[in-house]
């Protein structure tokens, strides 16, 4: 079976049926399951998410882009402060990065208060982390490969039969 | 006397595409679902329209070379070296155009004289035998069959070949049928066409949508690299339809006729199209490989699908259309067409618009998400079991 092709089809939607799956990779719905519980336990596949914009919703979220830098653990590197960030549920994404700060962690709150309350209560006190600079995102243009902010027409305007 | 009297004899031959009685019909009907379309539902990928934008900000809006821009010539026959195997010379050797289309009528009228025989295969895509005849041609039709997956089998060469033959024209992958020729097809024919000596013209538009067998130029075979005109462009791979940019690739000499006519009738090919088109061949190829996976999940799934509700359905091996048999509903090609679209409201192209030997047979185009596939196969079921009940 092409692994890929499963998954990008899954990226791309991931409530695709599994009759469709099948149909569309050429196998039997039953070695896909099989294939699908296998990328799932290998943590190939780590959830079915979906994509959404908050912002046309009526709920309250600021999300903020935090610099963080840290200072590496013998034995340890940097992983040992980075999951005492990481686990934090306002921690949404976490990276490790090269350059002039350790890692960037997106975090997620209700308000901007909030947001900031974590950051000077939590993060910036823990052992290992010598600073900290928030920025908080005004607005969201495109999340994992979707645009989501309408600006074009797609392919709408072709015609309906074309030789 | 009337302005129809004016008209020329020759433009009164040409028959109107089959084609159009189909748009017309559907483009009538409100929320129709089309998988009628033969062009990409992708847009042209960011990175080439960015810089189409920027040729024209810094001003780059004049004429270019009769042939086109050097720098994209010379793009051109390297992506042809490294995806295909075969040699052309960007100064001698190629010229830009208007489409393939513009591509497939200078050659035309680079080789056929009045009276000439040109070979097309049947069903093939509507312009070539109209092409044909516009260059004062007679087009010969090669009627494929469906028990050969519409290759070009050595029997039915031999059979069409007279001494009045000048040339043959083929697509593979193929626009109705997805029909492909993998190497070992080619070696069959290839001693035939040497041994004719006619002239090929090769539409290689659907190239890289080439979904088991790697795509086999019929330029790759050197005895008869010199017989052989290419034609290609950028509508398919790089879903640039709209910016009409094609290329030949030939023989210095028959090249240089081409391009008497490119220069008097064209002069050159749209400037911005050219530097969005650089900008593809440079830094697009994983576009193109997004694009082509994309489209072989949606004919696998295609091919199941129609097989499933009864409709017997090849796997087309390239191209964006999957070619059902819907002889088993009692149904012309037309009829069948004619009805889903009353019943259900969905379009598709009945084979018979793409020559009479595709009677029996309706064009599909996946150039649709695999939702909106499900959707119109969905429907196209339920129009076949109604039709079987009767």
């Amino acid at each position: 079976m092409e692994d890929k092709l499963l998954l990008s089809l899954l990226q791309q939607n991931a409530r695709m049926e599994v009759t469709d799956l099948a149909a569309a990779l050429e196998e039997t719905e039953d070695n896909v399951i099989e294939k699908l519980t296998e990328l799932e336990k290998e943590k190939v596949i780590c959830g079915y998410h979906t994509i959404i914009n908050w912002d046309l919703t009526n709920t309250e979220i600021v999300t903020a882009m935090i610099q963080i830098n840290a200072s590496p653990e013998r034995e340890y590197g940097y992983d040992r402060i980075a999951s005492h960030i990481y686990k934090f549920d306002e921690v949404d994404t976490m990276y490790l990065l090269s350059g002039s700060f350790e890692f960037v962690a997106i975090v997620k709150g209700k308000t901007m208060q909030e947001v900031a309350h974590f950051v000077a209560s939590k993060l910036a006190c823990l052992d290992g982390v010598t600073g900290t600079s928030t920025f908080f995102v005004m607005k969201q243009y495109k999340n994992d490969g979707v645009i989501l902010v309408e600006d074009e027409d797609g392919n709408q305007n072709r015609l309906v039969v074309t030789p | 006397m009337g302005i129809e009297d004016k008209l020329s004899d020759r433009v009164q031959m040409i028959k109107p595409s089959g084609i159009r009685k189909f748009f017309d019909l559907a483009s009538q009907m409100e929320g129709v679902i089309s998988l009628g379309v033969g062009e990409p539902d992708f847009t042209t990928p960011w990175a080439i329209r960015e810089a189409a934008i920027y040729s024209i900000e810094k001003g780059r809006t004049f004429y270019t070379a009769n042939r086109g821009l050097l720098e994209l010539r010379k793009e051109i026959c390297k992506y042809y070296k490294r995806r295909f195997n075969v040699s052309y010379d960007a100064e001698k050797e190629c010229i830009i155009t208007v489409g393939g289309s513009e591509g497939i009528d200078i050659a035309i009228r680079s080789i056929i004289n009045p009276g000439d025989e040109m070979i097309v295969l049947n069903p093939g895509y509507v312009a070539y035998a109209p092409g044909v005849e516009l260059a004062g041609g007679i087009p010969v039709t090669i009627n494929l069959r469906h028990e050969d997956q519409f290759k070009l089998t050595p029997e039915l060469l031999k059979a069409a070949i007279t001494p009045k033959t000048k040339a043959i024209l083929l697509n593979y992958p193929s626009n109705p049928t997805g029909g492909f020729m993998t190497r070992e097809d080619y070696q069959k024919i290839v001693p035939i066409l040497k041994e004719s000596g006619i002239m090929i013209l090769s539409d290689e538009i659907y190239a890289e949508l080439s979904y088991e067998d790697e795509f086999c130029s019929i330029a790759e075979f050197d005895e008869i690299k010199d017989q052989v005109i290419v034609v290609s462009g950028f509508s398919k791979a790089f879903a640039m339809t709209g910016w009409r940019l094609g290329y030949i690739l030939c023989h210095p000499t028959l090249s240089s006729a081409m391009c008497k006519i490119h220069q008097y009738i064209i002069m050159s090919a749209p400037t911005p199209a050219q530097y969005g088109a650089l900008e593809g061949l440079k830094r697009c190829e994983d576009e193109v490989i997004k694009m082509r996976d994309s489209y072989k999940a949606r004919r696998n799934f295609l091919v199941k699908t129609f097989n499933d509700m009864g409709l017997e359905t090849f796997k087309p091996q390239g191209a964006f259309y999957v070619f059902p048999c819907i002889k088993s509903t009692g149904l012309t090609s037309d009829e069948f067409c004619e009805q889903l679209l009353a019943d259900q409201k969905v379009a598709c192209v009945p084979g018979t618009a793409f020559g009479d030997a595709g009677e029996g047979f309706i064009r599909v185009s996946y150039a649709y998400s695999l939702e909106e596939l499900k959707l119109a196969t969905e429907k196209i079921k339920l129009f076949v079991e109604k039709c079987k009940s009767h």
